[in-house]
């Protein structure tokens, strides 16, 4: 594929991480924010190619893994309805809470069903007039344009039988969150390419400068990331920290002003909890006055669910970075795949679940 | 999060009221996406598309940028070496 | 392919009179007797003894069968390159097959839900005719039962098979010795992403069809090119990468293949880009991997490769001594990561 395999090239990639070697003289600490990264990293073993000296932090950036728990239940709740089509990303069907699951519920007989776009559920709303259609809207900034498209398109429709369970995150609250717990030992950024093809590279100035920290917004690919960490290291040596673009391929410094606008008309910020990291303020994106009436919780009059998370669960220790998976003591023996204690060993971009998969010969 | 993959736009729909919708061919299978965020874009222009949305278009021009700055990056090395 | 048209013109029972499978279909009484022969006995019987006993009689010709056992339960039910029922006669013969087993008889038995459209059926049925008459084999034997269900589009298939051993080889994975080849015989994940390209809410375009098809033709070219094969297995769910952990488990030994070597069609690995699933994982029905002697793999790929040419027939790895026992893979980065077994259904991914 074009734009994509190229960046997978083996000499390449060796000759970045000699490059890497050559140039580090001192231990460093570099935070990848998003799942799809942390991804890339443990598939390829991009972390086995660097120096010794550089550490790889794997970040929250994995939205199927910080959707609250209380959310999954809800969302199970609405599902068992028998007039609700309840829709979702595929890799949300498997998110556990309470020992239950989407999955779970289909095979209870919940009408729930796998979708690409959130906008194929306007059109399941359009085309089943009689059943009341709910999307579990999740994701970055990157997924949220095509959110608020979905619900733009309902509202010009006038639709009444559609609405969406929202858990929209935003990524710089949480990059400065953990900058600013005590024992933080990030040093620097890979900012999360697709979250910055949507918001621009320029809002995280202000990170930057107050936290001193250097921000390289960088792609997926192999290349992208050693790129990535040859910029953060390059400014680490020599002290610096400004905002750089790995990815200028994709990413302009403004953005997409056209996304951004219609996510400024359809949501508005509002605090949110993730699931491990706790509530981070301005985190969150909710639903306009204007647009209430597509705001499942309000629709289904959903007060909080009570819900438990196992106890030797470390999901939140592996989200704020403090501990990589193989360190959890229920890394494959209670949590696997197939009976996950929680998130990211079920979602395929969770950094448990790539540790999993991609075993380390070591 | 974000698993956004680069194809080609190779038909563009009559625009509605609704959005500006078009077909992108990525490498031999096509999908229907919705191009309402790259309104500049064209039949021929390669987008970036993530659950059915372009959500920005690829910069032709940059992208030998991961091989360039890997060359230049060996360019200085050898100059450092050679000394004034 | 004949067109849905074509089909219900064809279809002899009458669509006017029964548009759909009933209760009564599956009952054991008139109805069910019209339905056994106008559709089963029509469609299976053209060169079988029209007995109709409760079992089939069968002459062997040699000491040693194999025999087989597979349910099918696909949705959708129709998909580029085949159906459930070509997929149910196919899947049960390349079983066989693994064995070094020429495919001789199948059984095949309907589950089908009521409401079920009888031309749904008959356009099956059809296809496992068609299926079986390219294979070789002959349906001798099956069984109908119509239940209750939601939703009406219910249709699973059961088929065993026996198949006749003309060989002396042990031919499974205890015969599998370090140093081994490893070859696959065609490029890998056709068969679940021409599933996926028609799948509700995951459709996309394009041409990618079903590897579907009877693997016996290949095996035999091997076997009788005096082709030592130690152990055969064809990848289904969970695809290349589960095929060859449960070979590894087995036979005690680690695998160690190149990434670079495996053979994926343009189109399936953007298809799987699309949706963030591993090619490695996803399922094949018409392709197997086949572990020879090292002496004897380059002779063993050029008779795959005779076999269906376009399909790219590679040699991917080699057996060795590795302890613990994993399947190890080489990237295209030169990194070395364990290629694990797919666990639960694959699920497309956002991130």
């Amino acid at each position: 594929m074009k734009y994509l395999d190229e960046y997978r090239d083996g000499a390449t990639a060796r000759t970045y991480a000699q490059e890497i070697a050559r140039i580090t003289t001192r231990p460093w600490s570099i935070m990848e924010v998003c799942g799809g990264q942390t991804h890339s990293i443990v598939k390829y073993g991009i972390d086995t190619l660097l120096p010794a000296g550089i550490a790889l932090i794997h970040g929250p950036g994995c939205p199927v893994c910080v959707t609250p728990v209380d959310l999954i239940d809800k969302a199970i709740l609405i599902a068992s309805r028998p007039s609700v089509i309840f829709c979702s990303f595929g890799d949300m069907l498997r998110v556990p809470s309470n020992g239950d699951d989407l999955l779970a519920a289909k095979a209870r007989g919940s009408d729930v069903r796998i979708l690409y776009s959130p906008t194929d559920a306007v059109q399941l709303a359009v085309s089943n007039p009689g059943r009341e259609v709910v999307f579990f809207a999740i994701g970055f900034e990157t997924t949220a344009p095509a959110t608020a498209m979905a619900v733009w398109q309902a509202a010009q429709l006038g639709l009444k039988n559609f609405s969406l369970l929202v858990s929209h995150v935003l990524a710089p609250p949480a990059m400065e969150a953990l900058l600013s717990s005590p024992d933080c030992r990030v040093q620097a950024f890979l900012a999360a390419g697709h979250v910055c093809a949507v918001t621009g590279s320029e809002i995280y100035e202000a990170m930057a400068k107050r936290f001193h920290v250097p921000v390289v917004v960088t792609g997926f690919e192999p290349l992208d990331i050693l790129q990535g960490v040859l910029m953060c290291v390059r400014q680490l040596e020599s002290g610096q920290a400004k905002v750089e673009n790995q990815y200028t391929r994709a990413v302009r410094a403004a953005g997409n002003i056209h996304a951004q606008d219609l996510m400024r008309r359809v949501f508005q910020v509002a605090p949110q909890t993730w699931r491990g990291l706790g509530e981070i303020p301005q985190s969150g994106l909710a639903l306009r006055p204007g647009f209430e009436a597509f705001d499942a919780q309000k629709k289904f009059g959903l007060s909080s669910v009570h819900t438990c998370e196992p106890a030797e669960c470390q999901s939140g220790l592996v989200l704020q970075g403090r501990i990589k998976p193989p360190e959890c003591p229920a890394f494959r023996l209670g949590c696997t795949p197939e009976h996950p204690l929680g998130a990211p060993m079920v979602s395929s971009e969770g950094a448990c679940a790539a540790y999993f998969r991609y075993r380390s010969l070591a | 999060m974000c698993l956004a993959i680069p194809g080609k736009i190779t038909r563009i729909d009559e625009a509605d009221s609704l959005s500006r919708t078009g077909t992108v061919d990525f490498g031999g299978i096509a999908k229907s996406v919705n191009l309402t965020f790259v309104p500049e874009a064209k039949l021929g222009d390669y987008v970036l598309v993530h659950v059915g949305f372009a959500i920005s278009q690829v910069d032709e021009s940059e992208a030998n940028a991961v091989f360039d700055y890997l060359r230049e990056m060996g360019e200085l090395s050898e100059l450092k070496e050679r000394g004034p | 392919m004949k067109s849905p048209v074509e089909f219900a013109s064809a279809c002899p029972v009458s669509l006017k009179e029964y548009p759909t499978v009933t209760m009564a279909h599956g009952g054991g009484g008139k109805l069910m007797h019209d339905l056994l022969e106008k559709i089963f006995f029509a469609a299976f019987d053209a060169n079988s003894t029209p007995n109709r006993h409760d079992s089939a009689i069968l002459e062997l010709p040699v000491n040693r069968i194999a025999f087989t056992t597979d349910s099918y339960v696909v949705r959708p039910i129709f998909f580029p390159g085949g159906d459930i029922g070509s997929l149910a006669v196919h899947g049960t013969v390349n079983d066989l097959a693994m064995s070094g087993a020429r495919p001789a008889w199948l059984s095949a038995a309907f589950i089908l839900h009521e409401g079920l459209p009888m031309e749904t059926l008959w356009r099956v049925v059809c296809s496992m005719r068609e299926a079986a008459r390219r294979c070789g084999v002959r349906i001798v034997t099956g069984d109908t039962k119509v239940v209750d269900a939601t939703t009406g589009e219910g249709l699973y298939i059961n088929t065993s098979g026996i198949g006749v051993v003309e060989h002396s080889l042990q031919i499974g994975a205890a015969s599998v010795q370090s140093g081994d080849a490893v070859l696959v015989n065609g490029d890998v994940g056709r068969h679940g992403m021409a599933v996926m390209s028609v799948r509700e809410g995951l459709s996309f375009q394009g041409s990618i069809q079903s590897d579907s098809g009877p693997l016996f033709n290949a095996v035999e070219a091997l076997l009788s090119n005096q082709v030592e094969v130690h152990c055969l297995r064809d990848l289904t769910r969970g695809g290349l990468a589960s095929a060859l952990n449960e070979i590894a488990e087995a036979a005690g030994h680690g695998i160690a293949i190149e990434e670079e070597a495996i053979p994926v069609r343009g189109d399936v690995h953007a298809a799987c880009e699309m949706l963030g699933l591993d090619p490695l994982q996803v399922a094949c029905e018409g392709r197997f991997v086949a572990f020879v002697p090292e002496r004897d793999a380059a002779r063993a790929l050029e008779i795959l490769r005779s076999q269906e040419a376009e399909a790219n027939a590679k040699v991917i790895g080699r057996v060795d001594r590795r302890e613990p026992p994993w399947v190890v893979m080489k990237n295209s980065l030169g990194s070395l990561r364990a290629l694990d077994t797919p666990v639960g259904e694959l699920l497309p991914r956002i991130c």
